[in-house]
């Protein structure tokens, strides 16, 4: 076992040198770094809870998807039915359908007809339409087929994260990851940013913007009442509480998507707006709705609230205008953002969130340093109380390669490295000191055996390794586990210490022997100096 | 040459089964309250990790964050239960609370912190905010069962692999009652039982493991050996044998935990203490309840001997 072949020389005198290459740029400033090659250059890449951050897992609403498209689907029937002259009544979504009842049984059958050529194929298949239309009697059913709301989820989720991302570069933060997780959700990491409420407040907000006019028709003691017309909505005004709720007709007269541009602005007393352009089809709608309406009410409305209800001073014409409301300069550009990145095709849940101020992160950088630094004294300290400085010593030799080849390997592998990932290091390098506890206890035992220096050290080397190898395969595979079970900063931990687990056996069982084999060449000794 | 620390003789002779009865009846009885305690009382402190919630960190740079205003302040905002503590020393405090169902999380956040900077101060800084769903946090328990259960389960097969059918018995008897004791542990200290816990119980079972695989190796090794010997006497000779790699790696590792306890600040505390506590339990267990274990097979060593060894799983060289 203690022969000095020239492959194990090679190999380790390699890897060493390696280590210590794609290790350095870990100590080396910037400057020099932008230097080098990109794959000479990279770092240990620190994860959210070391660098500070915000990890946010969204979840998109699907079920609020599945409700607007049964809505518009309403609407689609009405429109239908009426421009084909058939009264009908009960028209209603229940159960994930839109049911309606024809009025004259002898239009039914031309009432299904003409709904049926709502269904449309369904998009990259051979096979089926996106609506199942059903008749019993004078009841017709639109049931939307099960795959075609499953491609709309799917789609929503695309979209979302394309207008996450969106948004997030406009905000300007450096390097945010968004990917896919699951089926419907979207894990948003973004290194850095100093105020998570603002990232959150601006990816979370769908941003749907409308103009509807006021239904001024119902007086306001029929209103308290609770009367309110079914064309009609009453909508919160959460900014004004001289009007707390204002009653809009459900008809949209333009929506955002209409919109060109968008941006945070000043009207002329100094207040923030956000001045806005529609694109021809949303300006010459919003003028001739304008024309029409002047001296009554519209309501700009962004997600189901009021933002004002100005009344219309002249008509509109020009294709542009702006949004006046309670806004600070930071509320009006962040909806000029959101208004210019375009709504989300569903409302996102926020189901997790954790952020870590820059700060915190630095401090936990320096928490980890200093545990790492006081843990390694301590282990050399008793590892050359124990063994002596030569043994004591090319173990720690080989606990300084084992170290360099870790930091190597995550830099390489740009694995995160988190806080519960550094105490994984140091778990390593004490769990890797067994290793070579193992074999130089092997080695005192057979010397006491009464057998020969080489004789012992071979004995120490072979014996001790399977005990070696036996005891880090189940770290390997408490690792594996934490790997696919754990989140975030435990998979950090996880991939860290399974890192660990292969340098450390490599270290104590290879350098450690190229070592002891040259020191036992050059120095010929008599006698093992552990005994 | 500097003398070498020797902290045990040259050779040790401890009669280790001897105490197995002994040592049996205080395991049972540890493991008999670390049960009562991690369900029972005072059962385990979930973190928001397992059952959802808010946690904001918090300070006030340079003076003492004023606890009992904060308290009051949250008490107000009407959110129910609402823990607000010191958070490593003065200047910092940590505020947790549950999010009323029907409203929404970050609106509620928001609300928290406008109320918190009017009552501490303009100079309060917000270091951390966690916010889990109900959703997630379900998802994250079972996730995280299942992962204890599979590590469990994994290693298992590996002794099973590894050595015969009695010493599974032995390493499954100690892997429990590691495990369960650290459970008590976390349940008698109240430290936060969270996602960072079962990575803990995770170290500690890979940890387990590890040393109970080192003394079993050992004990399988002498079998072939010493073929006379009494299994009793066996195992005796065989702890012994390892005993001083044990007095080495043992206290080399809690070092190294007690740096990190010491100086990795408040997040990576309760981590290490699980650390450190699972394994000093791991070394007991597999000394005083994984290995004497090995005993109750006794009967069949001579007998079924040849036979068993004759296929040893592993060939030595």
């Amino acid at each position: 076992m203690l022969q000095l072949t020239r492959w194990k020389i090679a190999l380790v005198v390699i890897s060493t040198l390696l280590s210590v290459v794609f290790s350095l740029p870990n100590v080396l400033p910037a400057s020099t770094l932008a230097k080098l090659p990109p794959a000479f250059a990279q770092r240990l890449n620190l994860g959210l809870d070391l660098q500070g951050g915000s990890y946010l897992l969204l979840e998109v609403d699907t079920a609020a998807l599945q409700r607007e498209t049964l809505n518009n689907l309403i609407e689609d029937v009405r429109r239908e039915l009426q421009s084909e002259q058939i009264a009908f009544t009960d028209l209603a979504q229940a159960n994930g359908a839109v049911t309606v009842r024809i009025t004259d049984p002898a239009q039914a059958p031309a009432a299904y007809t003409a709904l049926n050529g709502l269904a449309q194929p369904l998009a990259g298949a051979a096979t089926g339409r996106d609506l199942l239309v059903s008749r019993a009697d004078q009841v017709v059913t639109l049931r939307p087929a099960p795959e075609a709301t499953q491609a709309a989820a799917g789609r929503a989720v695309d979209q979302s994260i394309e207008i996450i991302r969106r948004r997030i570069d406009e905000l300007g933060t450096r390097e945010p990851s968004i990917v896919r997780q699951g089926t419907n959700r979207v894990v948003v990491q973004a290194p850095g940013e100093s105020d998570p409420e603002r990232l959150k407040r601006v990816i979370g907000q769908t941003a749907k913007l409308t103009f509807q006019m006021v239904d001024d028709t119902v007086p306001a003691d029929q209103l308290a009442a609770g009367r309110v017309p079914p064309q009609s909505e009453l909508l919160p005004q959460p900014d004004n509480p001289a009007e707390p709720q204002v009653l809009v007709q459900r008809r949209i007269v333009v929506s955002g998507d209409m919109l060109v541009s968008a941006n945070a602005s000043f009207d002329q007393f100094g207040k923030p707006v956000v001045a806005f352009r529609f694109n021809s089809q949303g300006g010459r709608r919003f003028g001739d709705t304008t024309s029409q309406n002047v001296g009554r009410r519209f309501a700009i409305v962004l997600d189901g609230k009021v933002i004002s209800a100005p009344v219309i001073q002249t008509a509109i014409t020009g294709g542009s205008g702006q949004i006046s409301g309670n806004f600070t300069t930071e509320t009006a550009n962040d909806l000029a953002l959101l208004l210019r990145a375009g709504a989300l095709p569903a409302p996102l849940r926020v189901e997790e969130q954790r952020t870590v101020g820059a700060e915190l992160g630095a401090d936990a950088v320096k928490a980890g340093q200093l545990s790492t630094l006081v843990g390694s004294i301590a282990i050399v300290a008793f590892m050359i109380a124990t063994y002596g400085f030569l043994f004591g010593g090319i173990s720690i030799i080989a606990l300084v390669v084992n170290g360099l080849m870790i930091v190597a390997a995550m830099s390489i592998t740009q694995a995160t490295l988190t806080l519960p990932g550094i105490a994984g290091l140091i778990l390593t390098l004490a769990v890797a000191i067994d290793a070579n506890v193992l074999i130089y206890e092997r080695m005192r035992e057979e010397a006491k055996a009464g057998r020969s220096i080489v004789a012992s050290m071979n004995a120490g080397f072979s014996r001790a390794m399977l005990t070696i190898i036996d005891a880090n395969v189940t770290a390997l595979a408490a690792a594996a586990i934490m790997f696919i079970f754990g989140a975030g900063p435990v998979r950090g931990f996880a991939w860290t210490l399974s890192i660990g687990v292969f340098t450390s056996v490599f270290t104590a069982v290879m350098v450690s022997q190229v070592i002891l084999a040259w020191w036992l060449r050059a120095a010929r000794p008599k006698k093992l100096p552990i005994v | 040459m500097w003398p070498l620390i020797k902290l045990l003789p040259a050779k040790t002779n401890f009669k280790y089964v001897k105490f197995a009865p002994v040592s049996g009846v205080i395991s049972l009885l540890l493991v008999i309250g670390s049960l009562v305690a991690a369900i029972w009382m005072p059962g385990l402190n979930f973190g928001i990790d397992f059952r959802g919630g808010t946690v904001l960190e918090l300070s006030t740079p340079g003076r003492a964050v004023d606890l009992g205003r904060a308290r009051e302040a949250m008490g107000r905002l009407g959110l129910g239960d609402v823990q607000v503590q010191a958070f490593g020393d003065a200047t910092a405090a940590q505020v947790r609370f549950q999010t009323p169902p029907s409203r929404e999380p970050a609106e509620v956040v928001a609300n928290v912190r406008d109320t918190l900077t009017r009552e501490l101060g303009q100079d309060v800084r917000f270091t951390r905010a966690d916010v889990v769903g109900p959703k997630v946090s379900g998802e994250l328990f079972q996730s995280g069962l299942m992962a204890l259960g599979l590590a469990i389960a994994l290693m298992l097969v590996y002794i099973w692999f590894r050595f015969e059918f009695r010493f599974g018995v032995g390493a499954v008897a100690g892997l429990f009652h590691d495990v369960i004791l650290t459970f008590g542990l976390i349940a008698v200290t109240q430290l936060e039982f969270s996602l960072t816990s079962i990575a803990g119980i995770l170290t500690v079972i890979g940890y387990s493991m590890n040393d109970t695989v080192v003394v079993f190796d050992r004990i399988r090794e002498n079998l072939v050996k010493y073929k006379k010997m009494s299994m009793g006497e066996l195992i005796d000779l065989s702890v012994n044998e390892t005993f001083s790699r044990t007095m080495i790696t043992g206290p080399t590792a809690i070092m190294a935990l007690i740096a990190l306890m010491i100086f990795g600040g408040e997040t990576l505390f309760g981590f290490s203490v699980i650390l450190t506590f699972g394994l000093i339990v791991g070394t007991y267990s597999s000394i005083f309840v994984g290995a004497p274990l090995l005993i109750l097979f006794e009967k069949h060593r001579g007998k079924g001997q040849a036979e068993a060894e004759a296929k040893p799983a592993v060939e030595r060289p």
